[in-house]
């Protein structure tokens, strides 16, 4: 199954599989469609927190995600990192600032 | 003045699904699988290394570095070197023998980049995997994936790179073997690589706001053939690329730089320079930041510099 992925802003969109996360969906060669750059890359394991975004609306699945990035609550509220997201139906997102991806910082686990 | 620290011994990295990092970092990366402990830790090592375990797997909720461990020569120095520490003010916490499997008493303490670092004296020495201590063969016959030597250093970003430096250098032994200043910003050091053997670096250092972060660990190679080699298995097995095959400006090394699955950096490389004690600190200018990390491209790349665990 493939689906449509939009920004907020209305402006653009992407198809992604549903055994592709969003930012190999963005990465894909589509006919007629230009080469998106929407979502920042990083480590693409859920582990650095630089592809933070809202999902508005809309069904999907995630992988696990550092809880550095992407607490609890804020996970129930729709916030993931799109490298770990796996669209379910058609998905409307939005990108979160990356001030506010800094201020996310939670406190540091304890070592064992 | 070395101070009877030898090497990088361990580092035990975050990791969110111990089950997939054992399968990169012991078929992908060709590290030897030497077992779990009571905790569920994965333990291994890269083939060369006499010592039991050299990379530690931590399941946890959030990827990063927990600390990284160097080998002293003696009990008799892990003493003096935990006194140094108390005196120049660390916060040290011995941790029994046997806490790491196989691994003996360890003197563990905080840095002014909020990373921690560990010294050890003794550690169950297995030997080389795969090839006898007499009349050895070159290489074993049966390594998976890159067939990774050995660890090798650490990649550190935090804030106060000046102290942590200091701190290696004046209490553990640390020679600076190259920085990178910014010529137009007061000579603030932007990066520190210290050695505390005759390597190119043991540890590195990179100016960053938030402490205690992760940058990458790195593992020995062979040769350029097996960098490339490295290249192509990590395109079979779609692992996530950042940068190469390329070469270092600083350290000279050949390299190139993936993620583990829990995004942790990783860096396998080949060659690069030496230091011997006598050796004057190699010198980068932050204007030519793009050329001293990638030599080739000698481009700045965002993601090398800004993303971490």
């Amino acid at each position: 199954m493939r689906f449509s992925v939009s920004l907020g802003d209305g402006g653009s969109s992407f198809h992604c599989g549903d055994q592709q996360n969003l930012l190999e969906g963005m990465q894909s060669f589509q006919v007629g469609v230009p080469l998106l750059k929407l979502i920042p890359v990083g480590c693409r394991g859920g582990g650095c927190g630089v592809c933070r975004i809202r999902i508005l609306s809309g069904q999907f699945e995630t992988k696990k995600m550092s809880r550095k990035h992407v607490s609890d609550q804020e996970q129930a509220e729709g916030v993931a990192l799109a490298c770990r997201v796996y669209p379910r139906s058609d998905l409307s997102i939005e990108l979160l600032s990356s001030a506010e991806n800094n201020n996310n910082h939670s406190e540091r686990e304890s070592l064992s | 003045m070395r101070k009877g620290v030898m090497r990088p011994g361990h580092v035990q990295i975050r990791v969110m699904d111990i089950e997939e990092a054992v399968i990169h970092y012991r078929d992908r990366l060709g590290l030897i699988d030497v077992g779990r402990d009571a905790q569920g830790r994965a333990y291994l090592k890269g083939w060369t290394e006499v010592d039991r375990f050299s990379v530690v797997l931590r399941e946890a909720d959030e990827p990063g570095m927990d600390f990284m461990g160097f080998k002293v020569v003696s009990s008799e120095v892990l003493e003096q070197r935990k006194q140094d520490l108390l005196r120049y003010g660390c916060q040290v916490e011995v941790i029994p023998a046997g806490e790491l499997d196989g691994c003996g008493e360890r003197v563990r303490f905080d840095s002014p980049t909020g990373h921690y670092f560990e010294l050890y004296a003794e550690k169950d020495q297995t030997g080389k995997w795969g090839v006898s201590e007499s009349n050895p063969e070159a290489w074993p016959e049966d390594l998976k994936g890159m067939r990774a030597n050995r660890f090798d250093h650490c990649l550190l970003y935090g804030d106060d790179i000046d102290g942590t430096a200091a701190l290696l250098q004046n209490v553990l032994g640390f020679q600076l073997s190259e920085q990178v200043l910014d010529r137009d910003g007061g000579d603030m050091r932007v990066a520190a690589f210290l050695a505390c053997s005759m390597k190119a670096h043991d540890v590195a250092l990179v100016r960053h706001p938030e402490k205690g972060k992760f940058h990458h660990a790195s593992f020995y190679l062979d040769t350029w053939g097996d960098v490339l080699r490295a290249a192509d298995l990590i395109s079979m097995h779609d692992i996530a690329l950042d940068i190469g095959p390329t070469r270092h400006g600083l350290t000279h090394g050949q390299t190139i730089y993936f993620f583990d699955p829990s995004g942790n950096r990783n860096e396998v490389f080949t060659g690069g320079d030496y230091t011997y004690p006598d050796h004057p600190v190699v010198t980068w200018d932050a204007q030519q930041l793009g050329k001293a990390i990638f030599y080739h491209d000698r481009q700045l790349n965002e993601n090398f510099l800004g993303v971490v665990t």
